[in-house]
């Protein structure tokens, strides 16, 4: 049982980070240098600021599969208010009020309709998804105003970008929430065991809610930083990015039965995935062969464990 | 004669959906008569019969309590070896192609199945890391370059599309299917073993079924038929390419969902699943007819999908504890 705790996830994500680095800048003379390692943060920061509020969610017992598909209404629905004229203030107001109200319709699925969270958010990942390509069609929005691209192209302090800055706070500020406070204690107790909770007098139900108001805000404010960035909204954007920060989540360590699971893992797995990325972008290494080793990695992660408790 | 209350659960259920299914058929069909005629018919069923033969295979592996998000990653893969091994041997014929295709699935399948019966390994996160990892093992196997159908044996290609008795193969693919897979999980011992190690799997295994030795069979079938739609696929369309059917796996759930079949297992009909995969088809193929833009097949999907789900959740509601019932 002593191999079981020597090899936690955080130290064994922290190794698998260090053995990244080394091999990449072993490998590329242009890994290890600042700007570099700036620019490779965009690669991740969107899909890890969602995986912090979806890693409570997941600890907590329910998941969210609709997090893409609010992203691309969210985009959407900035599209259109800059196609009208709405100024850059109003735009970031639009994202956030839309991934709110979405991720309001998850939870009162789950709490107030009792549909199970996986089918509830895969009808809403429809749902919101559908609603993009409805509004759109196949056209693209991009009338964005200048000041518009700060939120996904600017930098708040040398090669430090605000995409990077908002999610070492949001890190921050999550780790805090989970760890130290007694909302975060009642949130693994939630998903260890719902019915002990209810009787121990936590209002379950008002947490999830709340869960998934979170996690579909931050997929608004993910979908601000991405249409910034992007400077343009289709209605295919962000397409595939619910089963990767789902991957992200479940990388750090966060047990898809509820009631474990460390923002610190999430961080790292965070970080693990989006230097994969990179690195391999860096050696002309297709993406999607990149696929193979996060795959892999995802299983291992959990398989080893399970592989180790039943000797 | 018997009342709609006499009848079970999962038949009321069918029968509301395939009410439905034929209301709007026929609201269609009354303002453009076209669109009831066998050739729009064979058309519709030539389209949706990949998603049937998808969804079929991912009933099982629902009602055994897995999900299976890597189907169209399997498919992809399986599609790719067939096209590529036909490129390579172009005189081995049609069912050489079926049979790599199928047996390749069912590999893949069985990992999953493994994964989750032996190591007991959630199964999100098992299909999750297997989709990324058989689709990413097109592209070292393809380098990355497309099959197109200059490259496919004419009978590769043709077997899909040759018709009999007015319907493709593709068709009777499906039809065949569907009438297997409704007898099959009424009458097969096996599938009564499925239903009960989902519903509860504790009693099951009291009564001598493995619950993991189900979800592993339920794998196996699912992937066999994902393998088997590879080559349906890929030769229904000529191409062959790393990204086909990609996110094709959450319409096949989707189509389940709709379907009726319960997300917690052990409840779901096979009539149940076509009827669903049907009315998508019909809404698919009728928005072009009454001058609805393509693009409001996915929106629709989504409202049918969650009023389908909270009707489900309401109906179940009064098997439920008593403890959870009391706080709604």
């Amino acid at each position: 049982m002593t191999l079981v705790k020597l090899m936690r996830w955080e130290s064994m994500l922290g190794l698998v980070l260090v053995a990244e680095v080394v091999l990449f800048s072993s490998l590329s003379p242009y890994f290890l240098n600042v700007d570099t390692l700036s620019d490779a943060s965009f690669n991740f920061t969107e899909r890890a600021l969602i995986a912090l509020p979806l890693a409570l969610l997941i600890i907590a017992g329910e998941i969210d599969i609709s997090v893409a598909a609010i992203i691309a209404l969210a985009s959407v629905t900035m599209g259109l208010g800059a196609a009208h004229g709405v100024g850059t203030p109003g735009l970031l107001g639009l994202g956030l009020a839309t991934g709110l109200l979405a991720g309001c319709v998850n939870g009162a699925l789950v709490t107030v309709g009792r549909v199970p969270s996986i089918v509830a958010t895969i009808g809403t990942m429809t749902l919101f998804r559908g609603a993009a390509y409805a509004i759109l069609g196949n056209r693209v929005l991009k009338e964005y105003p200048g000041s518009f691209a700060v939120f996904g192209q600017g930098y708040l302090a040398g090669p430090v970008s605000i995409e990077l800055a908002l999610f070492a706070v949001f890190a921050l500020a999550f780790g805090l929430f989970l760890h130290r406070t007694r909302w975060g204690r009642a949130i693994y107790a939630i998903g260890a065991n719902p019915v002990a909770s209810r009787f121990a007098g936590l209002d379950v139900n008002r947490y999830k809610f709340a869960l998934f108001a979170l996690t579909g805000l931050f997929a608004g404010l993910a979908a601000v930083l991405l249409t910034s960035r992007l400077g343009s909204t289709r209605p295919s954007i962000a397409q595939g990015w619910e089963l990767e920060v789902i991957g992200i989540v479940i990388l750090g360590g966060v047990s898809v039965w509820g009631g474990k699971g460390t923002i610190m893992g999430v961080v790292l797995a965070a970080l693990v995935f989006g230097l994969v990325t990179f690195g391999l972008g860096l050696m002309n290494i297709p993406g999607i062969v990149m696929s193979i080793f996060t795959g892999a990695l995802l299983i291992l992660v959990v398989a080893v464990p399970a592989w180790l408790q039943r000797r | 004669m018997k009342g709609l209350r006499d009848l079970s659960d999962a038949a009321r259920r069918d029968l509301v959906l395939g009410g439905l299914t034929l209301a709007v058929f026929l609201a269609v069909t009354v303002a453009f008569p076209g669109f009831a005629a066998p050739r729009s018919l064979a058309g519709l069923l030539d389209d949706t019969a990949i998603l049937i033969l998808l969804a079929l295979g991912q009933m099982l592996v629902i009602l055994a309590r897995g999900i299976d998000l890597s189907v169209a990653a399997n498919l992809a893969l399986c599609g790719m070896l067939a096209a590529l091994v036909d490129r390579a041997f172009p005189g081995l014929g049609v069912a050489v192609a079926i049979g790599i295709a199928s047996v390749a699935g069912a590999v893949l399948g069985a990992i999953n199945g493994l994964l989750v019966w032996k190591l007991r390994l959630p199964p999100i996160v098992v299909t999750l890391g297997t989709l990324s990892i058989y689709g990413g093992v097109i592209y070292p196997l393809s380098g990355g370059a497309w099959v197109n159908e200059n490259e496919m044996s004419p009978a590769f290609v043709a077997f899909t599309r040759a018709g009999f008795l007015g319907l493709s193969t593709l068709s009777w693919f499906a039809i065949v299917a569907a009438i297997a897979f409704v007898l099959g999980l009424r009458y097969l011992r096996v599938a009564r073993a499925l239903y009960a190690a989902g519903g509860n799997p504790e009693a099951a295994a009291c009564s001598g079924i493995d619950p993991g030795r189900m979800q592993f069979l339920a794998y196996l079938a699912c992937g066999a038929i994902a393998g088997l739609c590879g080559y349906l696929w890929v030769a229904k369309f000529a191409v062959a390419y790393t990204d086909i059917a990609l996110g094709f796996e959450l319409q096949v759930i989707a189509a389940c969902l709709i379907g009726g079949v319960a997300i917690a297992g052990g409840s779901g009909t096979a009539l149940g699943v076509v009827i669903g995969c049907l009315f998508i088809g019909i809404i698919r193929n009728s928005l072009p007819l009454v001058g609805i833009s393509a693009f409001w097949q996915m929106f629709i999907n989504g409202v049918v999908i969650i009023a389908a789900v909270l009707l489900s959740a309401r109906n179940r509601a009064h098997v439920r504890t008593i403890l959870e019932s009391r706080a709604a």
